[in-house]
């Protein structure tokens, strides 16, 4: 039985990312994978190999769609170019839910290419949440909003990430997809306590989880994707998983990536936790 | 349904945040790759950053932001140094890499995707021929063929028509449209077979950041020789998911362009022939029959 209304995805299982180095281990040898998460912006596209592949991937796998340039932060209009192709890509994969990131990108009609990090105020979390809103109504499909790894921090902050992220997503009525990485990335970065940050949000909103690698510096901590999941990380997942109950989780790897076997093992680590804690309660 | 509306958000404070933030990210990195040490109105960008950015214990609020500006720079020119290798070989890593920062700088993204970001590149090399120094006409003709290279990748493929039910529509009204995948150009040198050189020597697409930058090196001690002067009339399209520079003899070249145009048959004919030869009537059967084959007619708009 699902948990609640944004966690009713639960026999989803463990996913991995669909990414090029792997099309064509996953398409001649079929293997098992509960799903893929696609980068929507990847297939945004009119035709040619990425949609023919798609369309391939569609006939074998369930599909989640992943976004990285809604934006939904940006105080540009909305790009309406990009959410008419963003529904034409959700009716071809039929995408239970569809996730984008807590941030903004773009200003004055310039696009930055990344996951630009929001200031915790009043005003941005309103904002944003009359984005999600519009853009939900006008997708009719489920949105979860994913926390971000973060470098910086504003003076004009009025609360904590996670006191934001409960605003945002309680105004706007969506799910979250939380990047339990990001959170220790930026708690990392920050100095804040990564716990506290798992124990103070809605967990009947969490609808997907993701866990990745990142790269350790001198001085701060990058999200780079390029590695396994560090300890910290899964004891994390660990805490996450019993306070929300398993949940649909998704590997990154995005650079320098390994075997599609390598990445999935990865994963499915993963899924050892969930079955420890489905094991447990069921013997209370 | 409409997508909501493309207005501007009522935040102020926010959009102010943001357009510093994005001030301070989009300007160039200095040669040792830091943050430019002034801020767009003279003052220290110490200063301006420190107004809206907090330091923490360990990086100083302009640290904080300079991880934002190499992370822009870095991923920008990375994503130019794959579409346009052609052009990174003629001109050479180091000219090529000045020349995108300023082509960004004068054109920055306005589009949600990477994909596009070379779309203007032609039209600032035509402004700003210096960036290529001597070989701006080889340059130019290369740009060209690159983006007609991402067109062809993933552009629409319309239905084909099927020429025998067109049969019975005289020359005089039928028209024809062209796949929209599919680009002609007219160059003074021969990019095709150049590119086609400079793409074998490139690893595939994939690999790490930091891999590539070792790559770099690598591959820039390979020369590919630079092509002489001499016209060629070029089809780029795809075929089978691949993409294909298929030279064409000027008047096939200027009888699909005439189609293309909205010309009926009978115009873009006339036009051709003038460009032909005595088997200008033979061939034209023959083009007509391989072009069907690869799908390039449509109904036109």
């Amino acid at each position: 039985m699902p948990a609640n209304r944004f966690n009713n995805f639960t026999d989803y299982g463990i996913g991995i990312g669909l990414r090029v180095p792997h099309y064509q281990h996953i398409l001649s040898r079929k293997p098992s994978c509960d799903w893929f998460e696609i980068i929507s912006e990847n297939f945004m596209v009119d035709g040619g190999r990425p949609l023919q592949v798609l369309d391939q991937i569609l006939e074998q796998y369930r599909v989640v769609q992943h976004g990285v340039a809604l934006y939904l932060g940006s105080t540009d209009g909305v790009d309406q170019e990009h959410l008419r192709r963003l529904k034409r890509l959700v009716k071809r994969t039929n995408t239970p839910w569809l996730s984008d990131h807590l941030c903004w990108g773009s200003i004055d009609g310039s696009y930055s290419h990344d996951l630009l990090p929001l200031p915790y105020t009043f005003e941005a979390a309103r904002h944003v949440a009359q984005r999600i809103r519009e853009v939900r109504d006008f997708l009719e499909v489920p949105i979860l909003v994913e926390n971000v790894s973060s470098y910086a921090e504003f003076h004009a902050s009025e609360m904590t990430e996670w006191e934001f992220l409960s605003e945002v997503v309680e105004k706007a009525d969506a799910g979250i997809l939380l990047d339990v990485n990001n959170i220790y990335v930026s708690s990392q970065n920050h100095g804040f306590n990564p716990y506290d940050y798992l124990d103070n949000i809605p967990h009947d909103r969490v609808g997907q989880m993701h866990i990745a690698g990142h790269s350790k510096f001198e001085k701060y901590i990058l999200d780079t994707h390029d590695n396994p999941v560090l300890d910290p990380v899964w004891k994390m997942y660990a805490h996450a998983t019993k306070a929300i109950g398993p949940t649909a989780t998704l590997l990154e790897w995005d650079d320098r990536i390994p075997s599609f076997d390598e990445v999935h093992n990865e994963a499915l680590k993963a899924g050892r936790f969930c079955q420890e804690l489905v094991r447990a309660t069921s013997e209370v | 349904m409409q997508p909501p509306k493309s207005e501007p958000s009522p935040a102020p404070a926010l959009r102010e945040i943001q357009r510093q933030f994005a001030t301070g990210i989009m300007r160039p990195l200095t040669r040792e790759q830091t943050m430019h040490p002034e801020w767009i109105d003279g003052r220290p960008s110490a200063e301006a950053v420190g107004g809206f950015i907090k330091p923490n214990d360990r990086l100083s609020s302009i640290e904080r932001l300079e991880i934002y500006n190499r992370q822009y720079w870095y991923r920008l020119l990375d994503c130019f140094y794959e579409d346009f290798p052609g052009l990174r070989t003629l001109i050479g890593d180091k000219p090529f890499s000045a020349m995108a920062e300023a082509y960004l700088t004068k054109y920055r993204s306005r589009s949600f995707t990477l994909r596009d970001l070379g779309q203007d590149l032609g039209k600032f090399l035509e402004e700003e021929p210096q960036w290529a120094g001597k070989h701006a006409p080889l340059a130019h003709d290369l740009v060209r063929l690159e983006w007609a290279h991402i067109v062809a990748f993933d552009s629409e493929m319309l239905p084909p028509v099927d020429l025998d039910e067109l049969l019975g529509q005289g020359p005089e009204t039928l028209r024809l449209g062209i796949q929209p995948h599919l680009t002609l150009l007219t160059c003074d040198y021969p990019v095709d077979t150049y590119l086609l050189a400079t793409r074998r020597r490139e690893e595939p697409q994939g690999g790490a950041s930091h891999a590539m930058a070792e790559q770099r090196k690598k591959k820039s001690a390979r020369k590919v020789p630079r092509p002489r002067e001499e016209k060629v009339w070029l089809a780029i399209h795809r075929h089978e998911n691949s993409v294909y520079y298929k030279r064409l003899e000027p008047a096939a070249h200027a009888l699909l362009a005439q189609l293309r145009e909205g010309k009926t048959l009978a115009q873009a004919c006339e036009a051709a022939a003038v460009l032909g030869d005595e088997t200008f009537g033979e061939k034209l059967k023959e083009w007509f029959t391989q072009w069907a084959s690869f799908g390039w007619f449509v109904r036109p708009n």
